[in-house]
């Protein structure tokens, strides 16, 4: 991912590696225990900072409007909901498919990219984990609350029952409840192994005796003794690549939810790849939206360099350019498959009642980020990305949105067309939504150490073990 | 079983990953067989003095994820065609294709499962008391930015003034005993 333009003279800037004129991913003048106080300072600092608290209780009161909204909704029923007939499926859909397509990014960066062997992915992996795990949280309350008797809801999975009921495994949406749960409990596993030995690094360092207790639990006795290390990175190297073919079916068995209806504008072939390309889309924006105030508030910019934003930004350009691609095709089709109902149902996207929402999702998860992230000035204006990471999510968001809304709301038989109109009730609960997951992540960049940092240590030069005249090691590509 | 009393090795702490490699591979050379080393970080020379070249957690995952495979499914099969059967717009019963999807995402979970639980019970974790532990340098460095070499009492080869002479010949920071 290298490109060789220095943006400026690399003398006057100490944080471009002179040697490839890229930005470097680690700062230089760092050393194990630099790294270690400054990433461990973080969660056992006695001394929060009053914005920390200020952010929490933004999260918490937008939280507020989730659990209003779950206890009226609990007390009267979905009829509280904008869902009806023919629209059936509303925001609750739409929101559970846009938070795990969130999530993504953060099994992307933890497995994938762990594959392919780039290192960059190291400073922002473990809060894209969290950022899946919230993610997933969210994005599991909705078809829950969705089932209408959220209290029978264990009923989806498998179990022996006095009623001999089983469910129907040829259905998607069984296939989902298998998908998200093991999706969900993977995630977790995965991000809480990463954080055994940095659980380690905080027990030995904190000075408060519940923080050595808690800590030295979670890191349940870790040493770093070299066998356990080696049984430890095959461990992870096995997680990565079984998350991987993980990451990518999750949203295509989401995907197997509209494809596999009958419907004009769901039944296509093209939904899985271009769903899970969505997905890494939107999660790569929210991780910029995270990872952006959190350098400049904590003083990362020496561990989330430039370097790590135009990464992501690359990222962006590559699956928004596969989205494009995507709906792209889904016009062409429209008109290739010489389907009446295909062909209306995309005039009816275009310039029906809704239309607006179709284009606004072209403005902002296409025309805006991929004329725009071409520019390497672009790529790494901080400002310039945050704001644009905000834009694209919305843009994911109208994508849901169009895609579940308008194929639904004007079907075959016209004498049942309706339209589709969200209450009240609906933005609280995804607004709320939003409030937890604010919530819940600051609470993990207070308590859990949010950049790996033993991960960061193998990344410094002083890792070298000099053998005596012995070939180069694989450190030089982590530099 | 080790002995429970007496010391249970020397911990030699090392400012550098060289340093350490070499101390173990001389260490090795030099007959000494139970031993470990303490990084902060994996450190692949390492595993490689200690003549540390295997592990069986792949075996674990890889049956774990048949085992994942395997139940969901035989559970689909035998839900859908003999425990509840049920007719749905006409396809089979044994809608094979289709169970495909919740076995894959079980052999995932399995997988993952026995990868990282696997990997925790062959390190015997957890467990919070080792005998390192006690070591006075040793929290302070093995999980930050020191590494160390542990030469332990249970080697027939220990012995508290040849080995301690033997670590000392390196630039070691400080050797010391480590008590059980």
């Amino acid at each position: 991912m290298a490109t060789k333009v220095p943006l400026q003279d690399p003398n006057l800037d100490p944080m471009i590696d002179p040697r490839t004129g890229e930005y470097a991913v680690i700062a230089p003048g760092h050393n194990f225990k630099s790294v270690t106080q400054k990433i461990a300072g973080i969660v056992l600092t006695s001394n929060t900072p009053l914005g920390w608290f200020f952010g929490l209780i933004v999260g918490a009161t937008v939280a507020t409007g989730l659990v209003i909204g779950l206890t009226w909704l609990f007390l009267k029923g979905v009829g509280i909901w904008g869902v009806t007939i023919p629209g059936a499926w509303g925001f609750a859909i739409i929101n559970f498919v846009w938070w795990i397509g969130i999530g993504h990014a953060g099994t992307l960066i933890s497995a994938i990219l762990l594959l392919f062997k780039q290192t960059w992915r190291n400073s922002i992996n473990r809060f894209a984990e969290a950022m899946t795990i919230f993610a997933v949280v969210c994005a599991g309350t909705f078809p829950l609350i969705h089932v209408g008797r959220p209290w029978l809801a264990y009923w989806l999975f498998p179990y022996p029952n006095t009623m001999n009921v089983w469910p129907q495994f040829r259905s998607p949406l069984a296939w989902d409840v298998f998908a998200v749960s093991t999706y969900a409990t993977i995630s977790i596993v995965f991000w809480y192994v990463g954080m055994i030995p940095d659980f380690g690094t905080l027990r030995d360092r904190a000075t408060m005796p519940l923080a050595k207790t808690a800590y030295g639990i979670l890191s349940l006795g870790w040493r770093g003794s070299t066998r356990h290390w080696m049984r430890y990175e095959t461990a992870s190297l096995l997680l990565a690549g079984l998350s991987t073919p993980l990451v990518l079916s999750v949203h295509t068995v989401i995907s197997f939810d509209f494809a596999v209806a009958s419907l004009a504008g769901w039944h296509t072939t093209i939904f899985p790849p271009y769903f899970v390309a969505g997905a890494i889309y939107s999660g790569f924006a929210m991780v910029l939206t995270l990872a952006i105030p959190i350098r400049k508030f904590y003083n990362l910019d020496d561990l989330v360099t430039l370097r790590h934003l135009d990464n992501m930004a690359k990222v962006m350009l590559g699956t928004g350019g596969i989205v494009a691609y995507g709906y792209g095709m889904e016009v062409f089709m429209s008109w290739y498959s010489a389907s009446h109902w295909e062909f209306f149902m995309m005039w009816n996207r275009m310039f029906g009642p809704m239309g607006w929402a179709y284009w606004m999702l072209i403005l902002t998860n296409i025309a805006i980020p991929l004329t725009s992230l071409w520019s390497r000035k672009l790529r790494v204006n901080v400002a310039y990305l945050f704001v644009l990471s905000l834009i694209v999510n919305t843009g994911m968001w109208f994508e849901r949105f169009v895609i579940v809304v308008t194929s639904l709301y004007r079907d075959y038989l016209p004498s049942s067309w309706g339209t589709y109109r969200a209450t009240f009730w609906d933005y609280i609960i995804y607004i709320g939504t939003m409030g937890l997951f604010t919530f819940l992540f600051f609470l993990f960049v207070r308590f859990l150490p949010m950049i790996p940092m033993s991960e960061i240590r193998m990344m410094l030069p002083q890792t070298k073990v000099d053998r005596g005249g012995e070939a180069e090691h694989a450190i030089e590509e982590t530099v | 079983m080790p002995p429970r009393e007496g010391i249970y090795g020397l911990l030699a702490e090392f400012n550098t990953p060289t340093e350490l490699v070499q101390a173990t591979e001389a260490a090795r050379a030099a007959g000494y067989r139970r031993m470990e080393c303490y990084t902060p970080y994996p450190v692949e020379e390492a595993a490689e003095a200690l003549n540390v070249h295997t592990n069986r957690v792949p075996l674990v995952c890889l049956l774990g994820g048949l085992m994942g495979l395997t139940t969901a499914y035989l559970m689909e099969t035998w839900v859908n065609v003999w425990s509840y059967p049920l007719n749905i717009a006409g396809r089979p019963l044994f809608s094979w294709p289709a169970f495909i999807i919740p076995a894959y995402e079980w052999t995932i979970l399995f997988a993952g499962l026995s990868a990282a639980f696997g990997m925790m019970a062959l390190n015997g974790l957890p467990q919070l008391y080792h005998p390192v532990f006690n070591a006075p340098n040793f929290r302070n460095g093995a999980t930050t930015d020191k590494f160390f070499l542990c030469l332990e009492a249970a080697d027939p080869k220990f012995s508290l003034t040849d080995t301690r002479a033997f670590l000392e010949q390196f630039p070691a920071v400080s050797v010391v005993e480590v008590d059980h």
